[in-house]
């Protein structure tokens, strides 16, 4: 124990006699972290931007953020004599006379790709397990708010080194902003500083990119982890986990051991992919011309969707009184980004809303318990998948042996059909799902074994499903119902405000839509509204009895809840 | 009990629906690649002799779709005055003779040895003159320069060649071919006779020694190891985008669930 | 204000779930404690509880034994790697290809290496050198005590009392006033960003007289050079070919046709799907090089079907039609550019564009 008690009395001693830190401290290193290993994607986007920002100012020690015009004598034989701007010079000094140069360019550059793959993986865990459900709705708006920037901040960043692939891409973002109706031009004039390209642009978008964007990101960052930190982790249905507990390890020393590990196996996986996987080799692109291009441009993947929208629009435009707007253009730029970030944030507020569920959760749903919200996620996904792959349509056709229109042609559809029939699929699999986990609880789980009763008859026999397993199987929390409609109402009774009119029948419909699941008692056509009306028909069977009366007391709960009125 | 039930858990059921399953996936994909219209004619252009042995190749191996007289056929394009350039690029790069009309001719093994392309392309060229062959001189990259051929490159070959040769996507099934193959003297020949669906760089428009400068910068560029680790096929973000998440972000969802794994012992407890 | 008078720790039951405190399944393994909340031990004395929360020996040491010392091999690999980093960056060179080559792969190698030995030592440390814990802490609502929230509102309510806030609507009104032209100041400041468009997206540096120069050699071409039909090639305005601003406007491609290939038009017109005559010289068409759907280079010249494609997003158009739009995304053809011949017989620009090139935008009309 020496150890510890000179440490405590030595350096504790000293801490603690300026900031009174041992009470809070305590509890910080008593605070319990629930473990489940979807709960480290976000720390992988968390320790991404660690290593972008230490890579990230070893290149500020290096680069150049100038267009002025230079001609090239460095190392790179291949490009000597040849005239291009500051930045592209300093980036091919930091790849071939900086030592370590090219690979911390490769390590930010694959970082950067792994933050904005994480962010993506855990907002999708965040969506199909309800964890942006109350209290953790502004956290759900933060983090949209960094997956948005962190686009950008891709986006700048790699625009920054002037090449020619990269550039092609500031290019396209003129064109954009020049179908913005009525402010366009002054868009395009006010960021390039005058008429493309300018020589304005590479010093802004690295402002942009090391300062202000990094500084949102800090403090964005933050205040995410604060706030979960606050209002603690969700966790995972099982064995002791309620509503109203955190089951898991304590910070100190179980918890940051393993999220310390985690970081090095975030930086080790990065270091490997800069070792062996070269990334943005902008020699071989040249420097950025207007006049020239190359076959196979792509932006990096998370761009991708955009670029994808803009390759299967047709060419829409509209010219009347000496305006044009542009559609074709304006349309794929801002509304499949719109829809899908705007949906995004809208989402929780609107579940809420239509569930009137207020209550506070922090055990997760699994995502088959919630079949409208999963196949509405998937649908989403496919949406963004399906502009993806049409961002790299003249690879696939190059590779893929397929006529290049055709995979245009085929988009255009897709992108309709696809949607809708990822949310017909995804449904029915969660709901043969839930049907599955129902029987399993009734019936046990098989065990092989084939016994002759003694009439004749075979039978399998069955064991009950473990505890672990039933834990997980038992915590479906039917959702609260809302207060009786205008569609169920009898002619004398007037419903409650929220449900009045035209309005409140569409909230009646859309509620009975989005909680559609396998009834608790395993029976009905899987086509019944799972939420009923809180009083169970009392199909009980082993171990199930806390829940069918807990649907009933469940409901007094809300109806409680709600006397605060629902709107 | 329906025929399909009774089946159903029996372990080769698995087996045939995986493979209903590649059936219907490779169906899918036959119809939608492949074949589109063929190819359509080379421009012609003046000769030279050395003919007769070039003739008699050319009449077993050419003439049931080029014509007799490679007048051109319904199937094939004249060859008068394409120029022992053309044939030499063609047939040397194995494009010539076509197994199957395409929208494109691959390239492939090359079927005529060098000696026998020579006398087949003298041949043609005897017929009506055409662009000629270059002597090594006129494509050895000693003394091009590098630094203009790369801008050449870039304003007249990247787009359709892609930036570092790797080949691109055109209409209707076609495709620019990647260079990563090509003789310094196929590249040129390529230049000068246009090919398919290239266009044609004469050496009026692209002088010889700037013919010579694009050759060094392709040859040089494809020369050039790639410091940064494996290429993933010098295509660019969507290799690399595909890296990212089935290799980088796999390999920390492992990490993951290596970290987070319960201990089996707890389950006895 | 005041303190609520509660002792804290006490656990409670969040609503929504109103009900007995029941325990579904049986309780956690053997080593789980129950934490009461954080910082309960107020009521106590706030010395730790007689039985240890984290117990600190392993089931089976000899087990322990084997982790611990896979784990120090890990951390020394890892600290080996470390020092071959830093030799390898002592030690190789870079300034060329293969230099940077050989560099790249030994530090990274090292790096990758020191920082999965970290890594997967500390992962089996934690596995099997840490005991199986498992805690369980108790949640406070969220929302605070109604006497907590009803003091709030009462500070509140006396501080905005205070400061005459709510009474003087003179002062609140003005306070407002005063921030508005100080909020929109920042917008303002941004105006100098860039000059107004103008009218300088309608015109490029194209001028009568100019000659086309081939981009790169900077070579005049004549139509007898430019000769066989097939051919195509970039061009650039003569005195603007290093000119960037300009030739994100001027670049232009020209194709040469085999007679009767092009479909005419009428002269001195720009007509949907034709090719003004008078513009062209010699079966030689000149078209802006700058896609009309986002300025990417459309230069991709198929010979046998006259098609330009753009590579950005596929747009196509018909050469020998004016080159109208097949197909993508493009709204418009690409504008012609009217050439001649000069007294030298080199290629000259007869004048600008008839209309702007490359996207369209809002004031384009």
């Amino acid at each position: 124990m020496s150890m510890t008690t000179k440490l405590l009395e030595g350096t504790g001693g000293w801490l603690d006699d300026r900031f009174h830190g041992a009470r809070g401290v305590r509890t910080l290193f008593r605070k319990i972290f629930p473990d489940h290993w979807t709960f480290l994607l976000g720390e992988i986007a968390l320790y991404s931007f660690i290593i972008l920002l230490l890579t990230g100012t070893f290149l500020t020690f290096f680069f150049q953020p100038s267009m002025t015009e230079v001609v090239y004598h460095g190392s790179y034989t291949h490009l000597d004599g040849v005239r291009m701007s500051e930045a592209y010079a300093s980036t091919l000094n930091i790849s071939f006379d900086v030592r370590g140069g090219l690979l911390m360019r490769q390590i930010h550059h694959w970082a950067a790709d792994l933050f904005v793959a994480a962010i993506m993986a855990h907002m999708l865990r965040i969506f199909f397990t309800g964890a942006y459900r109350k209290p953790r709705e502004v956290n759900w708006l933060i983090g949209l708010a960094l997956l948005t920037l962190s686009l950008f901040e891709g986006l700048f960043g790699y625009s920054l080194p002037d090449d020619l692939l990269s550039g092609t891409g500031l290019r396209i973002t003129e064109g954009v902003l020049l179908s913005v109706p009525i402010v366009g031009t002054y868009l395009s004039y006010f960021l390039f500083g005058g008429p493309y390209p300018g020589n304005l642009i590479i010093p802004r978008l690295y402002i942009i990119h090391v300062l202000l964007l990094p500084g949102i990101f800090l403090a964005l960052i933050t205040a995410h982890l604060f706030i979960m930190f606050h209002q603690k982790h969700t966790q995972m249905p099982g064995k002791g986990r309620t509503n109203t507990n955190v089951v898991g390890a304590p910070t100190y020393p179980y918890f940051m051991a393993k999220t310390g590990a985690f970081f090095f196996f975030t930086f080790a996986a990065v270091a490997l992919a800069s070792t062996f996987a070269q990334i943005n080799p902008i020699w071989l692109y040249g420097p950025y011309t207007p006049v020239g291009i190359s076959a196979g441009s792509q932006p990096d993947f998370y761009m991708g969707f955009l670029e994808g929208s803009l390759r299967m629009m047709p060419s829409w435009t509209w010219d009347a009184w000496g305006h044009t707007v542009m559609w074709n253009v304006f349309i794929p730029a801002f509304i499949p980004l719109g829809l899908i970030f705007t949906g995004a944030a809208l989402w929780p507020f609107l579940e809420q809303w239509i569930t009137g569920d207020r209550s506070e959760h922090h055990v997760n749903d699994r995502p088959r318990n919630a079949p409208t919200r999963t196949a509405l996620g998937m649908a989403a996904v496919t949406f963004y998948g399906i502009l993806w792959l049409e961002g790299a349509n003249d690879v696939i056709a190059d590779h893929l042996d397929i006529s290049l229109y055709l995979t245009t042609e085929i988009a255009r559809y897709a992108i309709f059909i696809g949607p809708v029939v990822a949310y017909i699929v995804t449904k029915r699999i969660c709901l043969g799902l839930q049907r599955k986990d129902m029987h399993l609880l009734e019936h046990g789980v098989e065990t092989g074994i084939i016994r002759q009763l003694p009439s004749g008859e075979y039978v399998e026999d069955t064991r009950p499903v473990d505890e672990d397993a039933l834990a997980v199987l038992e915590a479906r929390q039917p959702p609260p119902s809302l207060p009786v409609g205008a569609s169920a109402a009898g002619a004398d009774d007037v419903p409650p405000p929220g449900m009045r009119g035209g309005l409140g029948r569409v909230r009646e419909r859309l509620n009975e839509v989005l909680t559609e699941s396998v009834p608790m008692d395993g029976h009905g056509n899987g086509y019944g509204n799972g939420h009923g009306n809180g009083h169970g028909d009392g199909h009980a069977g082993p171990g199930r009895a806390a829940i069918s009366s807990g649907g009933s007391e469940q409901a007094e709960g809300t109806a409680e809840g709600q006397e605060d009125g629902p709107d | 009990m329906s025929w399909i039930t009774a089946k159903r858990r029996r372990p080769v059921a698995n087996y045939a629906v995986v493979l209903l399953g590649l059936i219907l996936v490779g169906a899918i994909y036959a119809t939608i690649t492949g074949s589109g219209e063929s190819a359509a004619s080379t421009n012609p252009t003046t000769s030279q002799a050395e003919i007769a042995k070039g003739q008699q190749i050319f009449l077993q191996t050419c003439a049931t779709c080029h014509g007799l007289q490679a007048q051109g056929t319904a199937v094939a394009p004249s060859l008068i005055g394409v120029g022992s350039a053309a044939v030499d690029f063609q047939v040397s790069t194995g494009r010539m003779p076509l197994k199957a009309t395409d929208a494109e001719a691959p390239t492939k093994p090359r079927q005529l040895d060098p000696a026998e392309t020579k006398a087949v392309a003298a041949y043609i060229e005897s017929l009506a003159g055409g662009p000629a062959i270059p002597t090594p001189a006129e494509v050895s990259s000693s003394g091009a320069d590098v630094a203009l051929g790369q801008e050449l490159f870039t304003a007249d070959c990247a787009q359709c060649h892609n930036f570092d040769g790797a080949g691109g996507a055109l209409t209707y099934g076609k495709y620019a071919a990647a260079l990563n193959q090509a003789t310094p003297t196929q590249l040129y020949e390529a230049m000068l006779t246009g090919p398919e669906a290239m266009p044609v760089f004469n050496d009026t428009t692209i002088t010889p020694d700037q013919k010579r400068d694009i050759i060094a910068y392709v040859v040089d560029s494809r020369d050039t190891p790639n410091p940064g680790g494996f290429s993933l096929g010098r295509v660019g973000p969507v290799t690399e985008g595909l890296v990212a998440f089935l290799g980088l972000l796999f390999f920390m969802v492992l990490a993951a669930m290596w970290i987070t794994a319960k201990h089996r012992k707890s389950a006895d407890e | 204000m005041s303190d609520t008078g509660v002792p804290e720790g006490l656990p409670h039951e969040t609503e929504g779930h109103a009900g007995p405190h029941r325990v579904i399944g049986t309780p956690p393994p053997a080593q789980a404690r129950t934490l009461l909340g954080d910082g309960s031990d107020r009521a106590g004395d706030g010395a730790l509880p007689a039985q240890r929360e984290l117990p600190a020996d392993l089931p089976d040491p000899a087990r322990a034994k084997r982790a611990e010392r896979l784990v120090a091999g890990l951390f020394l690999l890892s600290m080996v790697a470390g020092i071959g980093f830093i030799a390898a960056y002592v030690g190789l060179e870079v300034h060329s290809v293969d230099a940077v080559l050989r560099s790249n792969l030994a530090l990274g190698l090292s790096m990758s290496v020191a920082f999965l030995g970290l890594a997967a030592g500390a992962t089996i440390w934690v596995r099997h050198l840490m005991p199986n814990v498992e805690l369980t802490e108790q949640r406070h609502p969220l929302h605070s005590d109604p006497e907590d929230r009803q003091a709030f509102a009462e500070t509140f309510a006396e501080g905005a009392e205070a400061s005459q806030f709510t009474k003087r609507p003179l002062l609140r009104r003005t306070l407002i006033a005063a921030t508005v032209p100080l909020v929109a100041a920042p917008v303002v400041l941004l105006r100098d960003l860039g000059p107004l468009p103008g009218t300088s997206l309608r015109h490029t540096v194209w001028r009568k007289g100019m000659r086309l120069l081939t981009y790169g050699a900077n070579t005049p071409i004549r139509p007898g050079d430019f000769s066989s039909p097939g051919g195509m090639i970039t061009v650039v305005p003569d005195g603007y070919q290093d000119n960037l601003n300009a030739l994100a406007a001027a670049t232009a491609i020209i194709i040469k046709f085999q007679p009767g290939v092009m479909v005419f038009g009428k002269p001195g017109q720009v007509r949907g799907g034709y090719v003004t005559p008078n513009w062209t010289v010699d079966n030689i068409v000149c078209y802006s090089k700058i896609c009309t759907h986002v300025g990417c280079p459309a230069a991709l010249y198929e010979q046998t079907t006259h098609h330009i494609l753009c590579p950005c997003h596929q747009s196509t158009f018909d050469a020998p039609r004016g080159a109208q739009v097949l197909f993508g995304p493009a709204p418009r053809p690409l504008p012609q550019l009217p050439i001649t011949t000069d007294a030298e017989g080199y290629l000259v620009a007869q004048g600008d564009f008839h209309e702007p090139v490359g996207p369209s935008f809002w004031e384009r009309g």
